[in-house]
């Protein structure tokens, strides 16, 4: 399966361009299929793959070059893809949430005019995560991440006719350009000092570099800013609610499950720079706790079902930064897959639920919806559970594994591990608020339309991804349960070589074992304070019906328009920018630029009006021409003496 | 080089063949008809051919000569194009002023 491995990347691409191509001549089922194969046989070649790279006992990647790219003096880059331990688990959810996205679209966007296109862009960007994935330099993945940015400014603004889904597009995509500078910088600097862009290459360069911990700060903070654009972390966080403006799909595949996560995978990827860098990795921890909470608490008073679900995903992703600043990789992992699956069934399960009421998306106009779909609703329930992290849901062992690393790194672990419980007790309110409303309360839907439950390609990636967000926890489990470490051990071979440079160096963080006693508290107090929040959340929403959250004045009016951040960059970026662009545009290019370029054509004119009237059209006047430029030139024989 | 050619001074004709080059150039710029035009120009021709003669015949050297014979080949076939032509266009334009020849400016 290994031989066959270049498969999983070309499949997609062909069905790209396959539908790309072929937009209108072929029907839509077909596309569909075409599309959701595309993926899902990847994700079939990647299992097979995974079992015979017997990852356990293998420790060295598997690479397969497949052609030089670029190649300037001693720069080289080359299409290659590197095979391990983390690209695997990176490609087994890309392709196996992929695909069942993929089948989820094919009822989701039924009798949608854009339907080709949409399968088409939908495989592009899956061909450019797996670059991104499985690339074994850093040039080949910088591709694959502006290819996935790519991907999704094409799929929020999907409905291009829509201007607020254009404008949520640029805004993405201008965003993550911001991030990428310091992705580009990064790149250099690590070629700089490693003299290579080849990950394997680096690890050993580094290693032999004495001096590199001077520099891994500055490396690992570059890095940072590049993922801070695509992991949507405070401050360049804000264009990932308003992608919601792309179809419910395109927001459980990419501003979910895969994209976003991207640089989680960049942070354990180059965990050999990261593991040099102390001071950056506690930048990285304060920064994902700060925007963990922040976004947490933004979720809890907004009505867009789909918006709630997208500042949750900024916050999850802020704890799983925090996992990486607390340089424990495993655990930020643990969590990106475990949040791959419950989120992607929870904004699936909310595309099913607007498609059932017909694109309604606000949740004051909802309510009363369990039992009518029971799938979804089921389903929905199970993701929101995990989310909260109630025992023995996956994102129980996933969040608990992160706070326990909070707790015990370094001298802030107290600080970060608070913050961190707070914004997961803002977690469960905001995600039973959101259940209580949509599900149970009162009935506010519209009532001519009829409710009804989504086809079966809709309602079979639901359960299946249920099923994943239930047990998929057991991989890495505490002490006091099971005490299963299988993904430790399945990562040990790709961190091992970073982690014994770093303790080499001094580096490595100091994560005190806990005594099991204190574990088991940790984890029953998060549970404990998850409880609260749904019990706060059932009192407010459910019970009294309570107004206290929907009368927007003092903070809650901050709250409610998310601290005026989009207003503040607005005040402070985009207007001055403007400003500036008018400027140049109004000023500087029409009363200076245009008026030199004019006046150099002006001034031919004016000289060639001139010579016009030596063109009399009398041969008098020619001679004339003739005799006094022959008297000049004998004029000037004479004088110079010939 | 010889300063006299039977008895007269290289200078004097070469002096005759400036003025008579003079006259050539003076009737081509300010004479309207073309006819007394292309006589100047023949003038213009002949005081070379003089210049030619007079220095091949001061240096004992046959080239000069030699050149003088091109010289009046061309002007005969100039003469027999230009007077076609200046046939030409008078049935064309019913004149030979050349103010009144200016059809081929742009």
């Amino acid at each position: 399966m290994l031989d066959l491995f270049p498969i999983v990347v070309l499949l997609p691409l062909l069905g790209f361009l396959h539908n790309g191509l072929l937009k209108d001549k072929i029907p839509h089922r077909f596309a569909g299929a075409i599309g959701t194969l595309a993926v899902f046989i990847p994700f079939l070649i990647t299992l097979g793959a995974f079992n015979e790279f017997r990852p356990m006992e293998r420790t060295a990647p598997h690479l397969v070059p497949v052609f030089d790219w670029i190649v300037v003096g001693n720069f080289k880059s080359s299409f290659g893809y590197q095979i391990d331990q983390l690209s695997l688990y990176m490609t087994l959810i890309i392709t196996g949430i992929g695909s069942l996205i993929h089948l989820y679209s094919m009822g989701y966007m039924k009798g949608n005019a854009g339907y080709n296109r949409f399968f088409a862009y939908l495989n592009l960007f899956i061909f450019c995560m797996l670059n991104l994935v499985l690339s074994d330099n850093l040039v080949l993945t910088f591709l694959g991440w502006e290819g996935v940015g790519l991907s999704s400014y094409l799929l929020i603004g999907f409905d291009y006719d829509k201007s607020s889904a254009a404008e949520a597009g640029m805004k993405a995509f201008i965003l993550n350009r911001i991030g990428d500078v310091g992705f580009i910088l990064g790149t250099g600097f690590l070629f700089w000092l490693g003299g290579s862009l080849q990950y394997l290459q680096l690890q050993t360069n580094l290693s032999e570099m004495g001096e590199f911990a001077n520099y891994a700060n500055i490396v690992a903070l570059f890095f940072f800013i590049a993922a801070m654009g695509k992991s949507a972390q405070i401050p360049l966080y804000v264009w990932l609610p308003d992608a919601m403006a792309g179809p419910t799909p395109v927001s459980a595949l990419i501003h979910a499950a895969t994209m976003v996560t991207a640089g989680i995978f960049l942070i354990a990827r180059l965990n050999f720079v990261f593991l040099l860098a102390p001071e950056t990795s506690l930048f990285i921890a304060i920064i994902g706790a700060v925007t963990a909470l922040f976004a947490a608490t933004i979720g809890t008073l907004q009505n867009d079902i789909k918006r709630i679900l997208a500042y949750s995903t900024v916050s999850q992703l802020g704890f799983m930064f925090l996992a990486m600043g607390s340089m424990s990789y495993v655990a930020g992992l643990f969590h990106l897959m475990t949040h791959a699956f419950f989120k992607a069934l929870l904004f699936l399960g909310a595309g099913s639920v607007i498609h059932a009421l017909h694109h309604e998306q606000n949740i004051k106009h909802m309510g009363g919806l369990f039992g009518k779909i029971k799938v979804t609703s089921f389903t929905f329930l199970l993701g929101t559970l995990a989310i909260a992290g109630f025992f023995p849901f996956s994102g129980f062992f996933s969040k608990d594994l992160i706070l326990e690393k909070a707790y015990t790194y370094g001298a802030f672990g107290s600080i970060l591990w608070t913050m961190g419980v707070v914004a997961a007790f803002f977690t469960s309110f905001y995600m039973f608020r959101l259940v209580f409303v949509v599900f149970f309360g009162k009935d506010n839907t519209d009532p001519h339309h009829k409710v009804h439950e989504s086809p079966w390609t809709m309602t079979l990636p639901l359960v299946i991804l249920a099923t994943g967000a239930v047990v998929a926890g057991f991989l890495q489990t505490p002490h006091f349960f099971l005490h299963i470490d299988a993904l430790e051990r399945f990562f040990a071979p790709v961190l091992s070589k970073g982690y014994e440079l770093a303790s080499l160096q001094g580096t490595l963080a100091e994560h005190k074992s806990l005594v099991h006693d204190v574990e088991l508290s940790l984890a029953a107090f998060s549970v404990g304070i998850a409880t609260i929040g749904l019990i706060l959340a059932y009192f407010l929403y459910q019970r009294k019906q309570s107004p206290i959250l929907e009368e927007h004045t003092g903070f809650r009016k901050i709250l409610f328009h998310k601290y005026y951040i989009d207003e503040i960059y607005d005040f402070l970026f985009v207007r001055p920018f403007l400003f500036l662009s008018k400027g140049v545009a109004f000023f500087f290019d029409i009363k200076i630029l245009d008026r030199f370029f004019l006046g150099i054509g002006g001034s031919f004119g004016v000289i060639a009006n001139g010579l016009r009237r030596f063109q009399s059209g009398f041969i008098g006047d020619y001679a004339l021409y003739v005799v006094i430029g022959t008297f000049c030139i004998l004029v000037y024989l004479l004088t110079r003496g010939v | 080089m010889n300063q006299f050619i039977n008895g007269i001074p290289v200078s004097y004709i070469l002096g005759l063949a400036g003025i008579l080059f003079s006259i050539g150039v003076l009737g081509v710029l300010i004479r309207r008809n073309i006819v007394i035009i292309f006589m100047s120009v023949e003038l213009i021709l002949n005081s070379v051919n003089l210049v030619f003669v007079t220095f091949s015949k001061a240096l004992s050297h046959i080239s000069g000569e030699t050149i003088v014979f091109f010289v009046m080949a061309i002007a005969a076939a100039e003469a027999a194009v230009g007077l076609a032509l200046v046939i030409a266009i008078f049935r064309h334009k019913k004149s030979t002023n050349v103010d009144e020849l200016q059809s081929m400016r742009w």
